[in-house]
């Protein structure tokens, strides 16, 4: 599968998803103006990744901040990857950031999938 | 030029860090955080009170963005939107004014007065049963998510006003307070 390597900005994270190495991380703050087309891009390549995934997916979530819409976009990600077996979810966030904490926690009640909390 | 002077002044005495007034696009909207952040570094400002506030900040100046309307004064179209943000000695207030059609004043009414309603495990609860409700972005890209968030990062109520300018447009005043650690 193609690798998509976004190089992130003051304003829409940076992403890789490289299904040869087994890396999938989106990072960084995400507040596009339109998050819904900023995010499409990466809902197609995990519905097809799905097809055909890995034994086990690790996906890293290191957000820095994320705005509401993107919230949304962040929920229609995890609903893809719900469908995939045996995905876990790595969100990390700063061991003094107690929303960014809580925002995982949100998700992780939202979604049947694993999620491992990773403070740094 | 005594404008400038009382409004210098003004702007010591209600201690505003910031004022932007004119066009709003997502472009001004990352000047702006930029500018108030290095305020905030190089006042030293606590981690997460200058997480909340850009939070906050964010999920304001996007609602401009998004929804401000281009209000007609007499035959001129002047986008009569304003952004300030003011420190305190005890908490930051961010403050937007933009016009809205009079059409929707009430509806914002209700949804502020519900969310003010709220307390926090109410405004959690609220938060998650907008987002799963699965109805996707609205037409203008936005989650229906931004008014709860800005309340639950504040922990403090909305605080808003309309003002009449004309028979179709009000004029949409909120203001939401983060307190600091001190």
């Amino acid at each position: 599968m193609e690798i998509i390597n976004l190089e992130g900005t003051e304003d829409t994270p940076k992403i890789l998803l490289d299904k040869g190495n087994g890396i999938f991380e989106i990072s960084g703050r995400s507040l596009p103006e339109d998050s819904a087309e900023y995010y499409q891009p990466i809902i197609d390549w995990l519905k097809t990744y799905g097809e055909d995934p890995l034994d086990e997916t690790i996906f890293v979530f290191k957000l820095e901040y994320f705005n509401t819409a993107s919230s949304k976009l962040i929920l229609d990600i995890l609903t893809v990857l719900e469908e995939i077996s045996d995905v876990v979810i790595h969100w990390y966030y700063y061991e003094d950031d107690e929303d960014m904490e809580e925002a995982g926690e949100e998700f992780s009640e939202l979604v049947d999938i694993d999620f491992e909390f990773k403070p740094y | 030029m005594n404008f400038i002077f009382d409004m210098h002044q003004k702007m010591l005495e209600n201690n505003i860090i910031l004022v932007y007034e004119g066009e709003f696009t997502q472009e001004i909207t990352k000047s702006v955080l930029a500018m108030t952040e290095r305020n905030m570094d190089s006042l030293g400002e606590e981690s997460s009170t200058k997480r909340k506030v850009f939070n906050v900040m964010v999920e304001c100046l996007q609602n401009i963005v998004k929804h401000s309307e281009e209000y007609t004064a007499g035959q001129q179209l002047v986008n009569t939107a304003i952004f300030m943000i003011g420190k305190k000695k005890d908490a930051y207030v961010i403050t937007s004014g933009n016009p809205v059609k009079k059409d929707n004043v009430d509806s914002l009414k209700e949804r502020l007065d519900q969310i003010n309603s709220l307390d926090k495990e109410g405004l959690k609860t609220y938060y998650k049963e907008i987002i799963r409700s699965g109805s996707g972005l609205t037409d203008k890209g936005g989650a229906g998510l931004g008014f709860v968030d800005m309340a639950r990062k504040s922990g403090r109520k909305l605080e808003y006003e309309f003002n009449s300018l004309d028979n179709e447009y009000s004029f949409f005043t909120l203001k939401t307070s983060i307190a600091r650690k001190i």
